[in-house]
């Protein structure tokens, strides 16, 4: 119940000021941009929108997911709020999920206001529908992990700035690692089982089966796991801060 | 209705609260004195919850608030120091949002906004932005959410702190009235203050209480019928104790 109201507050935060806007303006620019410029969506004919469309989405989110968690914590630390939040007989549990949902909606948005692209490859031509929702699950799961890193590393400060720059390199991290290009040249350094543990990082192998249409449990919980983690992380945090 | 029982709280090796007790029943108005840095704050976070002790306890309404945290908050309204406010939000908005957080909801959260708005004299302001107002009205923006809920205990850190001399009469005047029928615990470095508005007051200094008595009694203690003269001579300075 209080996480309803946290989540109704956090949502409606997102969507007074011009933070939403701007954050799915400016994902919708660069999601379609991305699949009919370097995504040739128009010659390659990939219906699954699985390289032209989706394949893009991980580079995006590693940007774009930290700015929109950045300020879940790092503010309430700035502004006192969250004494306010720590004196209301609500759990900091139920404080954080709350948050994370209402971020992750904000997201849900988002992905939500790219239906033009389904529209025209069903126009197109015929695709696999259940593919393209499992592509948009796998999008909507890299998505959420980010978010809850972003709410980790959140919670450590109370500057938006430093919360953003630090989850933005972790986020970027976890995109490049595991990717081919980038697994490649690293192989030339180390040895290949420290690529594999490097790989293991990388949200590539976790996403690209989703985007395959392909839904494996061990994808499902390498996301939940490492969103499970950052939360029970935030928890912590938080309540060592005041201790 | 509040009964503080040897609570204690360390911060690393500097000791904030020290084996601090004392009581506050019901119609009763505590003046919280001390210089900056004797514990007040940590003191009045201690017993709402923010902080957890690191020794002691602290009762309200005769549940502890180290073991039963969640209904404990719920007989306290408290006002932070430097009154925190969700600046996005309307004041209307924000009353609502903490009246849901509190549990109220349809008839009873309505009435309960209204009694706020109307204690406060917030009905001039209450569809304003909280980021457009005064700080006059933003510290009673915060106030009326440590009303809404009707509680039997109010905690109040400086809540005269940065008025100008029309809203502290008020706010005092405030204070006395609720206090006929609660539990009132509030800090000021104000000595007026105390004769304006306490039935009683405790000096505390570097986490310990070194006076405690009525407005009366601690002027005869004084010596010479001033209260700043007896807190002088009962409290350490700045320079004293970085000597």
């Amino acid at each position: 119940m209080s996480s309803l109201t946290i989540y109704k507050r956090e949502l409606s935060s997102y969507f007074a000021q011009p933070t939403a806007y701007a954050i799915i303006v400016i994902f919708l620019l660069l999601s379609m941009g991305l699949a009919f410029s370097f995504g040739n969506f128009m010659r390659v004919g990939d219906s699954s929108l699985e390289w032209t469309f989706f394949f893009w989405h991980p580079w995006i989110f590693m940007l774009l997911a930290p700015a929109v968690g950045m300020k879940l914590w790092a503010d309430e630390q700035r502004t006192g709020t969250i004494e306010l939040l720590g004196t209301f007989p609500v759990s900091t549990g139920s404080a954080i999920i709350g948050k994370f949902v209402a971020a992750a909606s904000v997201w849900l948005v988002a992905l939500a206001f790219t239906f033009p692209i389904i529209i025209t490859v069903n126009y197109l031509g015929k695709p696999d529908n259940g593919a393209i929702l499992a592509g948009y699950i796998g999008s909507f799961l890299v998505c959420c992990t980010f978010l809850a890193i972003t709410m980790l590393v959140s919670a450590c400060t109370r500057d938006q700035v430093v919360c953003l720059i630090v989850s933005v390199l972790i986020c970027v991290t976890m995109v490049l690692c595991g990717y081919d290009d980038f697994t490649r040249e690293l192989g030339k350094a180390v040895s290949p089982s420290a690529v594999e543990a490097v790989v293991s990082f990388g949200v590539w192998n976790h996403f690209s089966s989703l985007n395959r249409g392909l839904f494996r449990l061990q994808d499902l919980v390498w996301f939940g796991s490492i969103i499970l983690v950052s939360l029970l992380g935030t928890s912590a945090i938080l309540s060592a801060k005041r201790s | 209705m509040i009964e503080v029982e040897s609570l204690t709280k360390q911060f690393g090796t500097k000791t904030a609260v020290d084996h601090l007790s004392f009581a506050v029943n019901k119609g009763e108005v505590l003046g919280f004195l001390g210089p900056n840095g004797a514990g007040k704050s940590t003191t009045m976070r201690m017993i709402t919850g923010f902080f957890p002790p690191t020794s002691g306890d602290a009762k309200v309404c005769g549940i502890s608030i180290v073991d039963q945290p969640a209904k404990a908050k719920t007989k306290i309204g408290y006002l932070p120091e430097s009154a925190p406010l969700y600046r996005d939000m309307t004041v209307l908005g924000f009353l609502r949002f903490c009246a849901a957080i509190r549990g109220l909801s349809g008839r009873a959260k309505k009435d309960a906004v209204e009694r706020a708005i109307e204690t406060c004299s917030l009905a001039s302001v209450a569809k304003q932005s909280i980021d457009t107002l005064s700080k006059g009205y933003r510290h009673r923006t915060c106030l009326a959410q440590a009303l809404l809920h009707d509680p039997e205990v109010l905690i109040l850190d400086e809540p005269t702190d940065g008025l100008d001399p029309n809203q502290k009469h008020e706010v005092r005047q405030l204070i006395k009235r609720l206090g006929q029928t609660k539990a009132i615990l509030f800090s000021t470095h104000i000595l007026e203050e105390v004769e304006a508005a306490c039935t009683r007051a405790v000096i505390v200094d570097r986490g310990i209480i070194v006076a405690d008595g009525t407005p009366a009694e601690l002027l005869a203690q004084s010596g010479s019928g001033s209260l700043t003269d007896l807190f002088r001579t009962v409290t350490t300075r700045d320079t004293e104790s970085a000597a």
